[in-house]
């Protein structure tokens, strides 16, 4: 505990440490609260193409002012992004092109001709050039106070569009066509929204670079949907999803050298995914697998009454015996043995030796009321005799007009 | 050969290997997964790396094809929980791969020649270093893997030509008949995957996905049909490799990223000019039709007060714009167009119909 407690205490006394892992934290943040906005409205992969178009924008707000202060290359960013995001819809509004082509096309022309930029400018042999080459694959342990404030600012910027617009954006995430009728401008408030996921992008290329940028807009976004069905809830939790996935990113990678800080923020937001995607109540996997299970059991426990009833019937005595054989016949498809073991631990079933199964008094009365159910609700009524169903004889007129 | 023509004889071949699939993964709206593929083999490449320790070996190709394909089959299992959407399925999976093998490469290969950089950008001047001889032909080593791959993709689309256009436009049909979609499905994705492994030390694995995307999505702006898709984005393709050669050349820059800038302008020319889909041909169109709207519209109305008392009051030029609100040009716009196909005379102010200009609001007014 010792030595946690001491790993914890760097994260206030170094400078390094607490640095990258604020960073990781205001990218996590962000691009978990904005992304929301793009995982709802199925444009995940506008992200990816967002942060490689980002790139040229950098190289040429380097090589306009010869700056390599984070505001000035955020800028650049924000524009060549907007402009591919722009492109995009241009291109899928007037031609059959799909969107995911006109995705792909902008993503990799935009970096091919950042990367033209990028070598063009190396080569000119301006000694100023050096480090823009983190935007491609990010550096967080580059990172220093500046960048933080300049992400702290751009990120906070976009969160404030974001509260400012609440209502719109949560109408324009699920039903567009209605927020067009009520007279709203959709078209602008689609721009803003993209232009809130190139922020969001332009806060993290430093931190995790082109290539992985487009898992922290997706990942958070996507694990926090599996937990709620409300969009503040989810637009919360992707954003807490994203801070965590960043903070313990950035702490696991200083634990050991050759740990990279973006690939490890990425894992830790995907093991959220993966997490959420098991165990979330009511759309996690396993429980339904579980309620799954249970259903399966049900039908058959019901299954393997009713075929004993209904053979014992014809008997004249409910409770009357019959071979296993026969209930397997009855019923093909169902693991009778294992059910009536489950059936004769609740005392609806009794085995007689010999393979010889009956139900109990309990199990009769059982067996009869889930007919009897299954006859209210017309299951197995309705197929052969439709009209015998509303004209059933359990049905009192006088009840139904009272 | 010089080394400079070898360079653009091996960036063509690459250019081209790309486009074949391409032009599938665009009709089958799966673009993107070509972006995922092409980042994912990172991890296969790192492990073949660690395995065999160099990265020439064919097990590098088989493992990183290997994890393309798994990509492929973890997206489709995602979208199967039916949990998260497609888009967003393929944008959680291939980070999870990329960073796998980031950091498998940055944490056991630190200074062994294997780096991230190199798998993500490529480069192409190195080409004619690397050299193999096969047949007595002393040829880049890029020249034979590339060509081969090439040769596979092109038996491939050959072999299964027709399944593959059936599968790709009417699925359900294929089904019936009897064509796996499934099986068709992965052999398109082992053909990109493979393409991409090839592809990967020339041009860098991001770049790939505009040799594979832009030329077949320029070529889908000219034509309808597959066969003539598949030579424009063959076309296409290996003029942007040899375009892009020149314009690296010429700016001493990364001629990958050049090759994916020339597909970017060639796919912004024929977005603009294509002579059906273009957007000037598109606004032309439109601007046709407008007009020709309001050419009808006036033959039209002066047919109906061609006979009538006022026809003196209503058929002038000033009450166009007063009764049909049109703007004063456009209203004279019309009237010229009209007259200018003999449609309509003026007479002191007056516009009457010829008989051609009956005829035709007669057949407007039919329709």
């Amino acid at each position: 505990m010792d030595s946690l407690f001491d790993f914890l205490l760097l994260i206030f006394t170094d400078y390094t440490l607490r640095t990258v892992t604020l960073g990781a934290m205001i990218l996590g943040l962000v691009s978990g609260l904005l992304g929301s906005f793009a995982v709802l409205r199925k444009q995940s992969l506008l992200g990816d193409a967002m942060s490689h178009a980002a790139l040229p924008g950098v190289v040429i707000a380097f090589i306009l002012t010869g700056s390599k202060a984070p505001l000035v290359l955020m800028l650049g960013a924000l524009a060549a992004g907007w402009l591919g995001a722009l492109l995009v819809q241009l291109v899928v509004d007037q031609t059959r092109i799909p969107q995911d082509s006109v995705l792909g096309i902008v993503l990799a022309v935009f970096f091919g001709v950042g990367l033209v930029l990028l070598t063009w400018v190396q080569r000119q042999g301006s000694a100023n050039q050096s480090g823009l080459d983190t935007f491609l694959f990010g550096r967080a342990a580059a990172l220093v106070m500046r960048d933080v404030w300049a992400m702290a600012g751009v990120g906070g910027a976009g969160l404030l569009l974001v509260g400012l617009f609440w209502k719109e954006f949560k109408l324009l995430s699920f039903d567009p066509d209605f927020a067009a009728t009520l007279g709203f401008p959709v078209g602008l408030l689609n721009v803003l929204l993209t232009t809130l996921i190139v922020v969001a992008v332009v806060v993290g290329l430093q931190t995790v670079g082109v290539v992985l940028m487009s898992a922290m807009i997706v990942a958070p976004a996507a694990g926090a949907r599996q937990w709620t069905d409300r969009l503040d809830r989810m637009v919360l939790l992707a954003a807490l999803f994203g801070a965590l996935a960043g903070m313990s990113g950035a702490l696991i990678s200083s634990l050991s050298r050759g740990l990279p800080t973006g690939p490890m923020v990425v894992l830790c937001a995907s093991l959220l995914v993966g997490i959420s995607l098991l165990f979330a109540p009511n759309r996690g996997l396993v429980g339904a697998w579980l309620r799954q299970q249970r259903n399966h059991r049900q039908l058959r426990r019901s299954a393997v009454l009713e075929a004993l009833y209904g053979l014992a019937l014809s008997h004249g005595d409910a409770t009357h015996a019959h071979q296993l054989g026969a209930v397997r016949a009855a019923i093909p498809g169902v693991d009778v043995r294992r059910t009536l073991a489950a059936l004769e631990s609740d005392g609806l079933a009794r085995g007689h030796g010999g393979d010889l199964w009956g139900l109990t008094p309990a199990g009769a009365e059982e067996a009869q009321r889930e007919l009897h159910r299954f006859e209210r609700h017309g299951l197995d009524e309705l197929p052969t005799r439709p009209s015998s169903y509303p004209f059933s004889a359990e049905i009192d007129p006088a009840e139904v007009v009272k | 050969m010089s080394p400079q023509l070898e360079i653009q004889l091996v960036a063509s071949i690459v250019a081209a290997a790309c486009a074949l699939p391409g032009v599938f993964l665009i009709l089958r709206r799966m673009a993107m997964m070509s972006d995922a593929i092409s980042h994912s083999i990172l991890l296969g490449i790192a492990v073949g790396f660690f395995l065999v320790g160099h990265t020439g070996h064919p097990l590098l190709i088989a493992l990183a094809a290997a994890s393309g394909i798994l990509t492929v089959s973890l997206v489709e299992m995602l979208i199967n929980t039916r949990r998260v959407r497609e888009d967003a399925a393929i944008g959680l999976v291939f980070p999870v791969l990329f960073s796998i093998g980031v950091i498998l490469i940055s944490r056991f290969a630190g200074d062994v020649h294997l780096d991230v950089d190199a798998v993500l950008l490529g480069e192409l001047a190195f080409a004619p270093f690397n050299r193999m001889t096969v047949l007595g032909l002393h040829l880049p080593q890029g020249v034979w893997v590339m060509g081969s791959i090439l040769f596979v993709n092109l038996l491939f689309i050959a072999l299964f030509y027709k399944e593959l256009k059936l599968a790709t436009f009417d699925p359900a049909l294929a089904a019936a008949l009897g064509f796996s979609p499934v099986l068709l499905h992965y052999g398109l994705m082992s053909v990109v995957s493979i393409t991409a492994v090839g592809a990967f030390d020339h041009v860098g694995s991001i770049l790939v996905v505009a040799l594979m995307i832009a030329p077949p999505a320029s070529a889908y702006l000219l034509t309808h049909s597959l066969p003539r898709m598949l030579g424009l984005s063959l076309l296409f393709g290996v003029a942007a490799a040899i375009g892009g050669y020149w314009l690296a050349r010429f700016l001493d820059a990364n001629i990958a990223g050049a090759m994916a800038s020339m597909t970017g302008v060639f796919f912004l020319l024929t977005l603009l000019l294509a002579p059906e889909q273009g957007l000037l041909a598109r606004s032309r169109q439109r601007r046709r039709r407008r007009r020709r709207f309001a050419v009808e519209m006036l033959l039209v109305h002066l047919s109906r007060h061609e006979n009538e008392p006022e026809a003196g009051t209503e058929n002038s030029l000033a009450h166009l714009v007063e009764e049909l609100k049109w703007q004063p040009n456009f209203a004279q716009a019309a009237v010229y167009n009209a007259q200018a196909e003999a449609f309509v005379q003026r007479q002191n102010g007056l516009l009457l119909l010829t008989e051609q200009g009956r005829q035709t609001a007669q057949r407007v007014l039919a329709r």
